[in-house]
């Protein structure tokens, strides 16, 4: 309350009235302003980043480390194998923040003050995803950078590497719909946090990320390999090893199409008649 | 434009939440440039009501128009036109007034370095120049109130929301609050503001309506509104408890006034319509040998006007039916 004590009151104040009324800016120079909200927000609460920084390290070491002797005999071979896969869960946990931070905006007023606005109305959205390709993107770096320094060497090289990347947030920002869905619909965030920890969970464990199917029990390995997970753990590992077919590509571009399809106008429907 | 359209419209505004009538067939009518009240208890649907016609809620039931559109099907023509300054902060805590203010500026249009521009323009206007590099959850709640209302004015709306702009402020940020207000409206904004204090409403507004449990109980302008509940409440309190039923007789028979009895044995209220009346009550109170131990007069509170209104008190557990 510093300054508010030498300003004389008067009572015809004018305030600021300005006749200015700037076009209206396009969806993306929106989405982008509300990235940069996103971006601001991590400047402000860097803690945020752990997530996407220290989690993927400890996960890819501990596997790595505690496993890889055991499960491949050795853990250079493991890395070769297992990479990949702490790659493809790390990210895909990730993308409960999303909703996280939606559910927290609508709590605060600053929901109704983005839906007050004449603004592309998925742009709060956009917006919010477009940062989370950013985190996509940091936390892939941390893994794989720790992993050639391990010794990860991709047979597929840089190429490889780039477009197993570009697939995962492909498939991570069609996910992260689902989230945001939730995260409107859900009271709170605590809430939303386990229940999509308890899908997230069996789907990444029951997958091929640690290890191949063949070895479980009948019942098991058929769940494994209609999980969308398996197909993208797949997809990353065989981009990377430069095997990768079509056969292997589709079936996760199909599940990002049918994400995006099912969940976007769900989501902005439910934007529009949020309470 | 639609310059002759009324700013606000409605007829026949349901809203429901489950079995509660948040908005029970509300009809309003605000002409363009002018300052709206909307005054009512905790509860009453004000906040429901401004949610309706800044196009957060869509009505059950009924129309509501904003400059002739229509809030649910042109929305954002509404949109365009109106901001709202919500009862509950609605600027990002986690970011500095500065950056609120830049990112809201953005999101309707203007260019990096214009929103910039502009952004430090309202922080300079609303006193919050130093504090524009803080971040809001930092700030005190008058600095809140007042970047919420900045926010809302990036633009410079032609009808602006402002849900309860000054519960919870002290009087000097009251004032602050007060001026501003005014200042929009000199400037040909129409202001729709609700309160829980007559004497707010009775500053600012042009016309007020009083809603309780959803539904308008009395609508005009303040004087019409004073002249109904009376402009003013004297109170009086007694040095004697024995004293009190001859001041009541007195009173009512000089004056011819109702004289209210409070739960307090030395306390008894009355309406009066102008200080002068306060003031001869008083004499005729020492003539007849009473002593007053401590008086006062002033705008009658929100209960006062209620029991007016309606006859019975603003709780709405005690609505007994009255035979
Ligand atoms: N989202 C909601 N879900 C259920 N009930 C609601 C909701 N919003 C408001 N209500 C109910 O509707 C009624 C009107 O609430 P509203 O917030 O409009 O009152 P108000 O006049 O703004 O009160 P206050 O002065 O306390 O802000 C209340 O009974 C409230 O409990
Ligand atoms: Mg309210």
């Amino acid at each position: 309350m510093q300054t508010t004590c030498e300003r004389p009151h008067q009572t015809e104040r004018r305030v600021l009235p300005t006749r200015a009324r700037p076009a209206r800016p396009s969806p993306l120079s929106s989405a982008i302003t509300l990235a940069w909200r996103a971006l601001l927000k991590i400047k402000h609460v860097p803690e945020q980043l752990f997530d996407v920084t220290a989690s993927p390290v400890i996960f890819l070491l501990m596997f790595t480390y505690l496993f890889g002797g055991a499960l491949a005999g050795s853990t250079a071979i493991y890395l070769q194998f297992v990479l990949p896969g702490i790659l493809v869960m790390m990210v895909v946990m990730i993308t409960i923040y999303t909703g996280v931070g939606m559910n927290q905006d609508v709590k605060k007023g600053v929901f109704d003050r983005f839906r007050s606005l004449p603004v592309w109305r998925p742009s709060v959205i956009v917006g919010a995803l477009i940062a989370d390709v950013g985190r996509y993107l940091m936390a892939s770096a941390v893994i794989l950078l720790l992993g050639v320094m391990l010794g990860f060497r991709p047979e597929n090289g840089v190429l490889g590497i780039l477009l197993a990347v570009l697939l995962l947030v492909l498939f991570c920002s069609a996910l992260s719909w689902i989230w945001i869905f939730l995260g409107l619909v859900m009271r709170t965030a605590e809430s939303l946090m386990a229940v999509s920890f308890m899908v997230l969970f069996p789907l990444t464990f029951a997958s091929n990320v640690f290890v191949q199917p063949e070895t479980m029990p009948a019942w098991l390995e058929s769940f494994v390999n209609i999980n969308p997970i398996t197909h993208l753990v797949t997809a990353v590992r065989t981009l990377m090893s430069g095997t990768a077919t079509a056969d292997q590509i589709w079936p996760v571009l199909l599940a990002s199409a049918a994400l995006l399809a099912v969940f976007s106008p769900l989501t902005m429907w439910l934007y529009g008649r949020k309470q | 434009m639609n310059a002759q359209s009324p700013a606000v419209e409605t007829s026949g505004l349901v809203k429901l939440f489950g079995s509660t009538r948040a908005v029970d067939n509300v009809d309003l009518f605000v002409p363009s440039g002018t300052v709206f009240g909307f005054l009512g208890p905790n509860g009453a649907g004000k906040t429901t009501a401004i949610r309706i016609l800044a196009t957060l809620l869509r009505p059950d039931r009924g129309t509501a128009k904003v400059f002739g559109h229509d809030v649910v099907r042109e929305a954002d023509k509404v949109r365009w036109r109106v901001g709202l300054t919500g009862q509950f902060a609605s600027v990002d805590e986690d970011l500095t007034g500065l950056e609120n203010l830049v990112l809201l500026a953005r999101l309707r249009g203007y260019s990096w370095s214009d929103a910039k521009g502009r952004a430090s323009e309202l922080l300079e206007f609303f006193d919050l120049a130093d504090a524009g590099r803080r971040q809001v959850k930092t700030y005190s709640g008058g600095m809140r109130r007042r970047i919420d209302i900045a926010a809302s004015l990036v633009v410079t709306p032609d009808l602006l929301f402002l849900d309860e702009p000054t519960t919870g402020l002290d009087p000097r940020n009251r004032n602050q609050i007060w001026d501003i207000v005014r200042g929009l409206a000199a400037d040909g904004i129409t202001v729709f503001l609700t309160t829980q204090y007559l004497d707010e409403a009775d500053q600012l507004a042009d016309r007020i309506a009083v809603i309780n449990h959803g539904r308008i109980i009395a609508e005009g302008t303040s004087g019409e509104l004073k002249a109904r509940v009376g402009s003013g409440t004297l109170h009086v309190r007694l040095v004697n408890p024995d004293a009190r039923p001859e001041a009541e007789r007195v009173l009512e028979q000089q004056l011819g006034v109702r004289v209210q009895l409070e739960y307090d044995p030395l306390e008894l209220s009355s309406r009066i319509s102008s200080p002068e009346v306060a003031t001869q009550a008083l004499v005729h109170l020492a003539q007849a040998g009473i002593t007053v131990g401590s008086y006062s007069y002033g705008q009658p509170s929100l209960d006062e006007v209620f029991l007016t209104l309606t006859g019975h008190p603003v709780d709405g557990e005690t609505e007994l039916e009255q035979s």
